[in-house]
């Protein structure tokens, strides 16, 4: 208990004993966006990661606008796809190897509240910021406006979905040394859904056809997400942290 | 219930039962799948369209129906094990993973040699032959995290809970590949939609899938077998059976 002392987050949450689930929550969320907060490199390597690996198709393939502009759905929703799944890996991480991710799971609150919070401050750090800085590099690779609309609001949907399934891989990968690849070894299948119904959407922006559908279907998929996400979350981190 | 239901449970009875079925499943395995196999290649009629090449047919659609019920199978006794946290359902969980994953190889493998002559191609970004690339991704993921973890107990939990959360996805996965199919591609090819075959053709496959299924439950408690001898190593009953031989 010493040194969970020391961290002022941890400190409040513990002195609360009768906190409501809203409160939790709220505690919980404040507590990993302080700290994530405080590790600003961490915080923007997914972004460079997004940008570099963008800046790697036209290389790759072809600077020619017309081929890129065909391009850009899928490539911005691969490459925001995987910069989720490297930033997951830490999501759990630092919590495991200084001990309160075990004093998480000896608390009598449920799990399932903190596991939401810590997924939404993932997701904000970078899911958010994902959508945000989306725009600017579909402008690099030549998406007509019309697509933007797509692209922010598909990413805004299906981002949320992606940090929650990879928090479940993230999971049941803590207690390794070694969970990188192996991650995405897990996650990357259950992410093609997602990928699916975004560059539908964008392409479907694109190309002037209605959005909504392809968005009611991410809308879907986040709301099974959010619900039975953080069971498997839970049930994961109890098992990798007694294993 | 009968007795023997409940034994299947305990290590020792589990392996005492499978190796008194296993002869039985063995010879019925052999000659289904012999005579089924004769029967598709010598005697079912040729297709009217595809000639003879249809006659893959008789392997993969075993194959590919395997390896999805392979899956359920797996999940199923995951969540059993992870459960009641029965011993022998983490064993089966754990034995199913490469019966089912190479299930998925060898669909995908005839369906490939299937597709050329009647595609023109060996890959085909068809909605079938991707959820059935992505079923194997789900296998590999399944047994990469079964043998990334030290502790058999910890790893046969999160394999379970891993099986389980790809149980969830495999409608969702199987429908979104499927409308993005139908969304990008107009049906080129109307063989997905299983024809309306006649009697003489769809009687073979009932014997293949059925030899199959025997397979399946051959291979999965030789593996099973394998799977409590060198988990329950240091116990006595073990020891005995391996020193009287």
């Amino acid at each position: 208990m010493a040194d969970l002392s020391t961290n002022p987050a941890t400190d409040s949450r513990m002195e609360h004993r009768t906190l409501g689930a809203g409160g939790l929550f709220v505690a919980a969320l404040k507590r990993d966006l302080m700290l994530s907060l405080r590790r600003k490199s961490e915080l923007v390597n997914p972004l460079i990661f997004f940008l570099m690996v963008i800046t790697l198709f036209p290389l790759g393939v072809s600077p020619e606008p017309g081929f890129l502009a065909e391009l850009a759905p899928g490539v911005l929703w691969v490459a925001a796809l995987l910069a989720t799944l490297l930033s997951m890996d830490s999501l759990f991480r630092t919590d495991f190897d200084d001990g309160s991710l075990e004093q998480l799971l000896l608390s009598p609150q449920p799990l399932f509240v903190v596991v939401l919070a810590k997924v939404l401050a993932h997701w904000m750090l970078t899911g958010l910021a994902l959508t945000l800085v989306a725009p600017v590099i579909a402008v690099m690779l030549f998406l007509p406006a019309e697509g933007m609309l797509g692209l922010m609001l598909s990413l805004l949907l299906g981002t949320p979905t992606l940090s929650l399934v990879g928090a479940i891989g993230a999971a049941l990968t803590v207690g390794l040394r070694k969970g990188g690849v192996l991650i995405s070894l897990l996650v990357l299948p259950l992410y093609i859904p997602v990928l699916i119904f975004g560059t539908g959407a964008v392409q479907a922006a694109v190309t002037g056809l209605p959005l909504g559908g392809y968005l009611a279907l991410l809308g879907a998929l986040l709301a099974l997400g959010v619900t039975l996400a953080p069971l498997a979350i839970s049930a994961a981190l109890r098992i990798s942290v007694s294993g | 219930m009968p007795r023997w239901f409940y034994q299947l449970a305990s290590p020792r009875w589990c392996y005492q039962i499978t190796g008194r079925l296993l002869p039985g499943f063995s010879i019925v395995a052999l000659l289904l799948l012999l005579g089924g196999t004769v029967w598709a290649l010598a005697f079912a009629p040729a297709d009217y369209q595809q000639g003879n090449s249809f006659r893959i047919i008789y392997l993969h659609v075993p194959s590919a129906i395997l390896a999805q019920s392979c899956y359920m199978l797996m999940a199923v006794a995951g969540a059993i094990g992870l459960i009641w946290k029965m011993k022998v359902a983490d064993m089966v969980a754990k034995s199913c993973a490469p019966i089912g994953a190479t299930m998925a190889v060898l669909a995908l493998l005839t369906g490939a040699i299937w597709g050329k002559p009647t595609w023109g191609s060996w890959w085909v970004w068809d909605a079938r032959l991707t959820s059935m690339l992505i079923l194997f991704f789900l296998y590999l993921g399944v047994m990469a995290l079964n043998s990334a973890i030290e502790s058999e107990s910890t790893a046969a939990q999160a394999s379970a809970v891993l099986a389980l959360v790809g149980l969830v996805n495999i409608p969702i996965i199987k429908y979104s590949v499927e409308w993005w199919n139908t969304l990008h591609q107009p049906a080129t090819f109307k063989l997905t939609e299983k024809p309306a075959m006649p009697a003489e053709m769809w009687l073979p496959l009932l014997v293949m899938v059925i030899g199959f299924y025997c397979f399946f439950a051959v291979s999965l408690m030789m593996r099973l077998r394998n799977e409590i001898l060198r988990r329950e190593r240091r116990s006595g009953w073990v020891r005995d059976l391996l020193l009287s031989k």
